[in-house]
């Protein structure tokens, strides 16, 4: 079982949370001025690391909050990332 | 190729056994090929067979960096099934059942098929309408998908508790009769010596690292810790690690990798003839010919490529199985392990020319033993001809672009 590190709540089990996957950029703000084939691919497209992967959970089953983390996803070692920055 | 047969059997046991061939070759690794096919799992190998008998294509190698077989393929549970609920995979998955079913004699290897239905078990009025409607796809097609009450399906499951305290007591059940399983060893055998019977190469303990790219970009061949190799058309068959490979030659797939676990029991009397599978609560179970119960729940729910039994997933498919089958809290488990499979963005499989020449790719495998037979057929076809197989048109990368998703989902391991 993994300890996810909620910066509200401290260490609690993976259970409580939900997994948002990868922390991909922020949306574009206007989609209508992109190309077609680039705004697909910010929907879709994703990096797929086997190693040091930066997350978004949700401490769903508690008090609610979105951060991300740094989850390495062959070794599950995990690194807080600072919680005051844009999860 | 050495013909396998009760009197080669006999002819062998006079001779102590001493006498067998090897199934495959092991030559050395040439400098070029027409084609190379990365990943001899049951889908690389199915593609080189298909390559060679399908289109003559025998100057092909298939490059492994393990053993063959050894990735996804040694570590699935062996459901072959063609329930889905798109038109296009209904269709594709129904191929490849009457593949299988003709395995054995066509590659003169038994793998063991077994054609014992499964039956759905439907907890939830939500996954009773989704599964009506699947049988209703289902039936345009021809595969079979019927709903029995719950008496029947305690009737065709003995091994099943009293539901009276079950959280969600069974409301029906889905019987699919073409459900299968097979020998996933054998199936990955018996195409590496049939492909290798017909010329093709199978070289294990060959990892490609990178690409060889000519001047506009087309891949040329790829760089192995062999050394480098060139070949016209270099086919990607690497199941999970797909986006690591492909990302070696800067391109980039709408793939997440997770892990999906699947545990063994010591073996038992002859207790279930069928597949069980309780998509509602996340857990399928089946009993090997050798008596183990083999039991599977869904995939860890983040991305992983860890290919290990993750504790919280396996707690949670324990808690369901015993709660069905309280009679199984007395089972000791054998074995449990993981492997690294592969989502598509809708979950649907790719297959597929890329954006650099030379490369194409067959990957979104996440159950996708079932469909070794038909994904090397489709594959093989694309390889040789340049153009998709008509079975496999909508499975082209150029869906994502145009949004013509094609969202599956509800499978046996999924919720
Ligand atoms: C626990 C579990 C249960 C499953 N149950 C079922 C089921 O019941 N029914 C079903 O239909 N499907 C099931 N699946 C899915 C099924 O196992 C896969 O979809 C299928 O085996 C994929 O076959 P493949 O040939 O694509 O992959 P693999 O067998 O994984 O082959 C890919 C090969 O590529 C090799 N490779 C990777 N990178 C490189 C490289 N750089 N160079 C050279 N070689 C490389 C790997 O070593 C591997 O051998 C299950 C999977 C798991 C993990």
């Amino acid at each position: 079982m993994l300890l996810i590190p909620c910066p509200w709540c401290g260490p609690r089990p993976e259970g409580e949370f939900v997994n948002l996957g990868e922390a991909v950029p922020p949306r574009p703000a206007d989609p209508a001025a992109l190309a077609d084939d680039v705004w697909v691919e910010t929907l879709i497209m994703r990096a797929n690391v086997r190693g040091p992967h930066v997350e978004r959970w949700w401490h769903q089953r508690s008090c609610g909050r979105i951060f991300a983390i740094e989850r390495d996803t062959l070794t599950h070692a995990i690194r807080p990332l600072d919680p005051e920055a844009r999860p | 190729m050495q013909r396998y047969s009760i009197y080669s059997l006999v002819r062998n046991a006079l001779t102590h056994h001493e006498g067998w061939q090897r199934a495959w070759r092991s030559p050395p690794l040439k400098r070029r090929y027409q084609v190379v096919i990365v990943g001899a799992g049951g889908h690389g190998l199915s593609t080189a067979y298909h390559l060679a008998k399908e289109h003559g294509l025998t100057d092909v190698a298939v490059l492994e960096k393990g053993w063959l077989g050894g990735g996804n393929t040694a570590r699935n549970t062996h459901t072959i099934r063609s329930n889905y609920i798109r038109d296009v995979s209904i269709r594709f998955h129904d191929v490849s059942v009457k593949l299988y079913e003709q395995m054995s004699r066509e590659l003169n290897f038994n793998i063991l098929f077994s054609q014992r239905s499964m039956i759905d078990l439907i907890q939830s009025f939500g996954k009773l309408r989704d599964l009506r409607r699947r049988s209703l796809a289902m039936a345009l097609h021809g595969p079979q998908y019927q709903l029995i009450s719950v008496d029947e399906l305690q009737r065709r499951i003995p091994a099943m508790g009293s539901l009276d305290q079950v959280r969600l007591p069974p409301l029906a059940g889905m019987v699919h009769p073409e459900a299968a399983m097979a020998r996933h060893d054998a199936v990955a055998w018996s195409y590496a010596r049939a492909a290798d019977a017909r010329g093709v190469e199978i070289h294990q303990h060959t990892e490609v690292t990178g690409f060889v790219r000519g001047p506009d970009g087309a891949v040329t061949g790829v760089e192995t810790n062999r050394g480098t190799v060139s070949a016209d058309i270099v086919a990607l068959a690497t199941a999970g690690s797909t986006s690591d490979v492909a990302r070696r030659a800067g391109l980039s797939l709408p793939l997440v990798t997770r892990n999906l676990q699947a545990f063994v029991s010591e073996p038992v009397k002859p207790l279930i003839d069928v597949i069980v599978n309780c998509p509602d609560v996340g857990l399928y179970l089946m009993q090997s010919d050798k008596g183990e119960i083999v039991i599977g729940g869904g995939t860890d729910p983040y991305p992983s490529y860890r290919q290990g039994s993750h504790f919280a997933t396996f707690e949670d498919t324990v808690a369901s199985l015993v709660e069905l089958f309280p009679r199984f809290k007395a089972l000791k488990m054998l074995r449990q392990w993981g492997g690294a499979i592969e989502f598509a963005y809708d979950a649907s499989p790719i297959i597929s020319k890329t954006d650099l020449p030379g490369l194409l790719v067959s990957t979104g495998w996440y159950g996708g033993f079932k469909s070794i037979p038909v994904g090397g057929l489709t594959f093989a076809h694309l390889i040789a001809t340049g153009t998709p197989h008509p079975l496999a048109e909508a499975f082209g990368l150029d869906r994502f672009t145009g949004l013509k998703f094609l969202l599956e989902a509800g499978t046996v391991a999924q919720r």
